[in-house]
């Protein structure tokens, strides 16, 4: 850092506009100009420059300055774009060496005038485009879903390329690494059913019902559901963010120019496996669901092991089971579907995958309860 | 805790004047490892203030390895590493930030933090770091971005630019308080030629506007000749340092056959 003999080193930063006879500028600055203390602004300078007669030249003094850093550049760069719009000429000279350095590798590179344009789009511009984008999305799902079916053409003729283990990996993923959280949230659910079924059947008698109560909600939706939203949090997210991030490295590029379908290789595998293992896990959760009940009911409420089991086997029929677990296949597809999707359509950055890895999340669970409202209605109308 | 090594600390600043003897950071007995696989012993060498130091040596040597341990983003196995005189591992909390408060770095990808624009990315470690106000960093902001030829690029986000750019914008957010060391892992990776030549003068530039001491890892020979002024050459199959010194003195007298060969791209064994 320069320091010269007639500037006490903590002196303060200042700025001072002289005027000499011939009607040159000479700005000088003195003292110390560092960003960790409190420097003066050019603005006053500015205008004292503006109000005087005009000036065809500036020079700085800089003799006096005991200390800089990017603080003193700040302001000279103000004063020097402020001459350049006035048409006054600038003598750095004045200026310790790596002061007029800096200054001239600031202004070797003429700024992006045109600036990001940031044009805000008036409102029906904007409502156009959300609904061109919102059209282009489900074309774009469209496109999706149509490829996923030529591959599983091209599965079942034998011509689909994917590695054997990376399906069981998969399947191990979606199936048994899951069991341990589908066994709590599923008998939480059960216990949870039974409490709150118990208020209203222990004010006539009736606590018996709460094995109907537990066993039918959990066979027939509860079960399939409560596993669908684990395994979009769980599963979904995870494709996403792995297939995402394969974008962003170019990995699936290269799938690509190695003549390997990324559809085949990534997709299919996943689309395969959390397909047909979200019924096993919906029958486990079913279990654990029952289990919670069974919990309440013999601990809370008087009823034997027998008698809860005896209830639960006479109300729950092959029907309810039916429509839990084709739910959860239809479950099961959805997510892996969004999961993948969301990750193939991931952008070429770290917050790409962000994004990517919540929209699956987001979009996996909403056409869970979408599909369950459409079961519903269906089987209400054929009545199942 | 300041233990082992001791040098006399000089006030400094940008645009101070640089002695290019006085060590600024200094490597004693080094041994990096990664558990049981060791990837480099015994390193001992100092970088002096102002210098260009080029940390050089064939691919999976351990040069980035070595660059980690130097801005303490990695413990080393044995040994220490002194920047002014303070242990970086040795040193508590408190000195350990301030260490590293004067020190940027320049990661090879460039390293943005794609959620942010380029004024956000270079505004971080001044709002994490000073008292400043939201408009005195944006001036900083601006002026950084402006050394940098990123003028007008201030509300782009990294996706929306260059590879080159990246870098630059990354050299950017490394220069933002003023370090007295810069360090820069593999900076003309992945950029043409020109681009690399502009490159490595915007290096010199500001070690000679800035005052500061620069380390640099790279394998690109015209970058190493043409702003390196000492370095250490590390080998992957001795897993130490073979050679130390100003690279151009290292090609014309070095007698090593593994340096020689690399820094004249294999020439040296084919004759």
């Amino acid at each position: 850092m320069s320091s010269s003999p007639e500037s006490a080193p903590d002196m303060p930063g200042r700025l001072e506009l002289e005027r000499l006879s011939d009607g040159a500028l000479v700005v000088v600055v003195s003292g110390r100009w560092t960003l960790d203390r409190e420097l003066p602004h050019a603005d006053q300078l500015l205008t004292g420059i503006e109000e005087g007669p005009k000036a065809d030249i500036l020079s700085f003094d800089g003799t006096r300055l005991s200390g800089w850093d990017s603080g003193l550049l700040i302001t000279l760069v103000r004063i020097v774009e402020y001459c350049s719009q006035a048409h006054i000429a600038v003598d750095r000279n004045g200026l310790p060496k790596g002061v007029r350095r800096l200054l001239e590798l600031a202004f070797a590179v003429p700024g992006n005038k045109g600036g990001k344009e940031t044009q805000q789009l008036p409102l029906l511009a904007r409502v156009g485009a959300t609904a061109i984008n919102q059209w282009l999305s489900f074309l774009a799902v469209l496109d999706f879903l149509g490829e996923i079916t030529i591959a599983t053409g091209r599965l079942f003729t034998g011509r689909a390329k994917f590695r054997r283990l990376d399906l069981w990996l998969a399947i191990q993923e979606c199936g048994a690494d899951a069991l341990p959280i589908v066994s709590l949230i599923s008998v939480l659910v059960g216990l949870i059913l039974a409490f709150v079924g118990s208020i209203q059947l222990k004010t006539f008698g009736a606590q018996i019902y709460m094995a109907d109560l537990v066993g039918i909600a959990m066979v027939r939706a509860m079960g399939a559901i409560m596993t669908g939203i684990i395994m979009a949090g769980r599963t979904g997210a995870s494709f996403a963010a792995r297939i995402g991030t394969m974008q962003v490295n170019e990995e699936i590029d290269a799938l690509q120019t190695t003549g390997v379908a990324p559809l085949d290789f990534l997709v299919l595998p996943r689309i395969i496996a959390l397909t047909f293992m979200m019924p096993l896990l919906t029958l486990y959760a079913d279990l654990m669901g029952g289990l919670g009940g069974l919990i309440v009911a013999v601990t809370g409420f008087d009823i034997s092991f027998r008698e809860y089991y005896n209830e639960t086997k006479n109300t729950l029929t092959m029907t309810n089971l039916g429509i839990g677990l084709f739910s959860s296949l239809v479950f099961g597809f959805l997510i892996s579907f969004c999961g993948c999707l969301k990750g193939m359509q991931c952008g070429r950055s770290a917050s790409a995958v962000g994004d990517a890895t919540t929209s699956a999340v987001v979009t996996g669970i909403v056409s869970i309860i979408v599909a369950t409202a459409i079961i519903t209605v269906v089987c209400n109308a054929f009545g199942i | 805790m300041l233990s082992g090594y001791r040098t006399n600390v000089r006030p400094s600043g940008p645009g101070g004047e640089v002695s290019g003897l006085e060590p600024h950071i200094v490597v004693r007995d080094l041994t990096m490892a990664y558990g049981s696989n060791l990837i480099q012993r015994d390193l001992n060498f100092s970088v002096n203030r102002g210098d260009v130091f080029i940390i050089m040596g064939g691919s999976g040597c351990g040069k980035s390895t070595l660059l980690r341990h130097l801005i303490g983003l990695q413990k080393p196995a044995k040994g220490s590493v002194f920047c002014d005189g303070v242990s970086i591992w040795g040193a508590d909390s408190k000195e350990r930030d301030a260490l590293l408060r004067r020190c940027g770095v320049l990661y090879q990808s460039g390293a943005l933090w794609s959620s942010m624009t380029l004024a956000e990315n270079v505004a971080l470690s001044l709002e994490q770091y000073t008292d400043l106000s939201p408009a005195r960093i944006r001036e900083v902001v601006s002026f950084k971005l402006s050394l940098v030829g990123l003028r007008g690029f201030e509300e782009y986000y990294p996706a929306e630019i260059s590879g080159g750019m990246k870098k630059r914008a990354g050299l950017a957010r490394a220069i933002a308080l003023d370090p007295e060391i810069l360090f820069f892992d593999e900076p003309s990776a992945g950029l043409d030629p020109v681009s690399a030549r502009l490159l490595d003068d915007l290096i010199l530039e500001l070690r000679d506007s800035l005052g500061a001491t620069i380390v640099v890892v790279t394998h690109d020979l015209p970058s190493i000749f043409a702003i390196g002024n000492n370095s250490v050459f590390l080998d992957a199959t001795t897993k130490t340092m073979i050679a130390a010194g100003n690279p151009k003195e290292l090609l014309e007298r070095c007698e090593n056959v593994t340096v020689r060969n690399f820094l004249t791209r294999g020439e040296a064994g084919r004759a």
